[in-house]
């Protein structure tokens, strides 16, 4: 490779592109051995425990941050919140980037990929949570693709489908929210048959409802986050509204954050009182449950509203990106750290580099095709021909 | 219809597979309904 | 809730059987399943169970399972805490009780064909089926390798081919279905020599597990495992000691994995059926909060012409546009008429 490709002004060999190209290269050598040779080549996973970080991270914690995209449509079109509408289009991106690579994610950790249709074709294992789970990611990904298409048919300049694609927005919209409560709380069903397995403090039968709750949580802290990273990397690309109305969306889903954080951490010790399990929280997992309840639920939900109440845009972001990793936690936590928490250390789980290799390369992607259509399609402006319209 | 179902996992799985039937039936219905329902709306 | 939902399938029920008087109630009605009438299941006698292995062996060559690592006759395997793998539908494991003076215990382990199977509720291509015999069965025709199953099974019995690129399988132990399909009982209970291992009709077995508690209640533990636990399942076990002892979980409860997802299940169509109508509600009443404000506000009008969209706008500099030519049309009209009367 020549150093010196020069395209315009700008070198492409900034620091960014070379990681990034470092990262692609490591994950298609993962991804070869992973297919050539099985699952055990590249992953950790044993009997005891058949479901490592590319269920822990590449699906929960993706579907759960991916949730910007309903959070959003939802805020705008339903709760009528008009004039965040400048913020619809990149999450609705991100949205469907996200499920888009969970569905590829889920191609290495399946045993047999080519039969990922199998459920809905074959057997309807319809007892099944996954098969829920299933259904409704292959749906929704479809509605985020048709809520997407406005964009690159106004890139591409197709006026007559981009007006049919927008005239479905609200029954789109409504079909967004409804299987997104769906598969985010089924998410976390799919941990209800394993009550044996699971540390008490994070099973629950509320399980479901935990997922749904902490994925608005998600969506709204991933809408912030984002926004918080792409003004670094695409300032350019803004138009006025996007600059001018992005502190208020900032205030507005900070408050809702803290609200709903509220509502969350009020929930969970519910959950605790249910099964009575207040005399775990002072073993080793319950102190981890602590930190998660604490640090990661109540004190967001704290610097949230002390942000909001002072305006105080920077605090905000900071806790948005501590919310994102909060949820990282707490889907690992219940996938991984407190999963088979029973069993002695020798047969525990811990990722092999490989699987780590993919999930990073995986994001990796998702941040690639985001600035590929970013730079490209009227994401983070409004395109001049359809300025002004409603939706 | 009248089946008889030994297991409770036996009787779910077939009103499960009934109920996913009505889901998606009713899922597609909306559309129309919705449409049905806005057709004569006056505002905008 | 589940209270409430059991007692409303039970009405749906009970409405069921009222209008088909004669029916035996047990097995259709809705709020209770017995399971498979004359389901067969094995009993191991934990005390009677010498460690030989013969089981293991036998199992080996019935389902033609790869060559194991050391040979059966090794008996120093036994210390180790094996599990099930994919070369070995069963292990029999060695128990050392803390007491030394107590002979060391042994227990063979191995699918616990559940009469709620947690693994074939959890399938979502329904790979898994509890068979009217009693063995519950793997497809691997149709497994895509999600390996929920695995998760599922409260036994931690299933296996997984992780070393396969093209074909990896679920793999566990099959209760020897085509040799009870053919009228022959299972390989390891056919070879076991101290009889550790019964094969019946699961009803029976629990006859004679109790029975044999009953004439020795000083040599087992007053608890028929498998009974109940996580649903009940095909395969027994008596003990001498605790069972947890011997790597037996008796935290599971009584609860199957149906039972344990369904409740989750049953909320799904509610999701489906009434979130379009609430959200549509929510987008109607905020549609209408929108519109009154509009038409309170003062200078509506001043705000209608900055929110006007292209269509209006246009609609209006087309109107505007249309008088002006008709104007214009009808002054040339009237030119003209002016010309022809001055010719
Ligand atoms: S023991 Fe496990 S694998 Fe066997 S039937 Fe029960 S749930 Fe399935
Ligand atoms: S791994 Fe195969 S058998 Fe197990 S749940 Fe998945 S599809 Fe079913
Ligand atoms: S029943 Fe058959 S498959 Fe199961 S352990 Fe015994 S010999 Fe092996």
């Amino acid at each position: 490779m020549s150093g010196e490709i020069i395209t315009g002004k700008k070198t492409v060999m900034t620091p960014f592109n070379v990681i990034a190209g470092m990262v692609v290269l490591m994950g298609l050598i993962i991804t070869a051995i992973r297919f050539t040779k099985g699952l055990g080549a590249a992953t950790n996973l044993s009997d005891y425990n058949p479901w490592g970080i590319w269920i822990g991270f590449d699906l929960l914690v993706g579907v759960a941050l991916a949730a910007g995209g309903y959070v959003t449509s939802a805020a705008v079109y339903i709760f009528g919140m008009k004039k965040y509408h400048f913020a619809v289009r990149p999450a609705v991106l991100t949205g469907f980037l996200g499920y888009l690579f969970v569905v590829v994610a889920l191609h290495y950790d399946l045993g047999r990929p080519w039969r990922l249709a199998y459920p809905f074709i074959v057997g309807w294992g319809t007892t099944s949570l996954l098969f829920e789970v299933g259904l409704c990611v292959a749906l929704y990904l479809t509605v985020l693709f048709l809520e997407f298409s406005p964009a690159p048919l106004e890139w591409l300049g197709f006026k007559k489908t981009r007006y049919l694609a927008v005239r479905l927005t609200m029954v789109l919209t409504i079909f967004g929210v409804v299987l997104s409560t769906l598969h985010q709380s089924s998410l976390g069903a799919l941990f209800l048959i394993a009550p044996s397995k699971l540390h008490p403090l994070w099973y629950s039968p509320y399980l479901p409802v935990f997922f749904f709750v902490s994925s608005i949580i998600a969506g709204l802290s991933m809408v912030m986050f984002e926004g918080m990273l792409s003004h670094r990397a695409f300032h350019d690309k803004m138009d006025e509204e996007h600059l001018s109305e992005s502190d208020s969306l900032t205030l507005g889903f900070g408050k809702a954050a803290s609200l709903v954080l509220a509502g969350y951490f009020t929930i969970k010790i519910i959950g605790v009182a249910a099964g009575n399990h207040w005399n775990l929280l002072t073993t080793p997992y319950g102190i981890w449950f602590l930190v998660e309840m604490i640090g990661f639920i109540a004190l967001p939900c704290f610097l949230y509203a002390v942000g909001v109440r002072d305006k105080n845009l920077m605090l905000i972001r900071f806790t948005a990106a501590w919310t994102v990793l909060g949820i990282v936690i707490n889907r690992l936590n219940i996938s991984v750290i407190a999963f088979n928490w029973h069993l002695p250390a020798s047969d525990r789980y811990f990722p092999h580099w490989m699987e780590i290799g993919i999930s990073v390369f995986i994001v990796m992607l998702i941040i690639l095709f985001y600035r590929f259509i970013v730079t490209r399609m009227p994401i983070l402006y409004e395109h001049p021909d359809y300025k002004g319209e409603e939706q | 219809m009248n089946e008889t179902f030994y297991t409770l996992h036996h009787f779910l799985l077939h009103t499960e597979s009934v109920t996913y039937l009505i889901m998606l039936l009713s899922l597609l219905g909306l559309f129309g309904f919705w449409f049905f329902l806005t057709a004569r709306d006056d505002d905008q | 809730m589940g209270i409430s939902r059991r007692k409303f399938l039970g009405w749906i029920g009970a409405a069921g059987i009222s209008a088909s008087i004669g029916k035996p109630a047990g097995a259709s009605s809705i709020s209770q399943f017995s399971g498979f009438p004359d389901s067969k299941g094995v009993l191991h006698d934990i005390t009677r169970c010498v460690g030989c292995r013969s089981c293991e062996d036998s199992c080996n060559k019935i389902n033609e399972l790869p060559e194991p690592d050391t040979l059966f006759s090794d008996q120093t395997v036994l210390a180790k805490n094996r599990r099930t793998t994919t070369k070995a539908f069963t292990v029999v494991n060695q128990y050392i009780s803390k007491n030394a003076s107590e002979k060391p215990v042994f227990r063979k382990i191995q699918c616990n064909h559940c009469l709620e199977p947690a693994c074939a509720s959890a399938c979502f291509v329904r790979a898994f089926t509890k068979t009217p015999n009693g063995p519950v069965t793997y497809d691997p025709d149709v497994c895509v390798g999600c390996r929920y199953c695995m998760i599922a099974c409260p036994f931690d019995i299933p296996a997984y081919e992780y070393d396969e690129p093209l074909t990896p399988r679920v793999v566990k132990c099959t209760m020897c279905a085509p040799r009870i399909e053919a009228g022959e009982i299972p390989g390891c209970v056919s070879v076991c020599p101290t009889e550790a291992l019964t094969f019946g009709k699961r009803k029976n077995l629990l006859s004679i597990a109790r029975e044999r508690i009953r004439n020795n209640p000083d040599r087992y533990i007053d608890h028929v495992y498998g009974e109940y636990e996580m649903g009940g399942t095909s395969w027994l076990y008596l003990s001498g000691v605790p069972f947890h002892e011997i790597g037996m979980r008796e935290d599971l409860g009584i609860k199957s994995g149906p039972e344990l997802t369904s409740g989750a299940l049953s909320i799904v169509p509610m999701i489906v059926g009434l979130w379009p109508v609430l959200l549509t509600g929510i987008y109607g009443m905020t549609k209408r909060k929108e519109k009154n404000a509009f038409i309170e506000q003062e200078g509506a009008v001043a705000a209608a012409v900055e929110r006007a969209n292209h269509e209006s706008i246009k609609k209006i500099a087309a109107a505007i546009e249309k008088e002006r030519l008709g104007k214009k049309k009808a002054m040339e009209a009237a030119e003209k008429e002016k010309e022809k009367g001055i010719k």
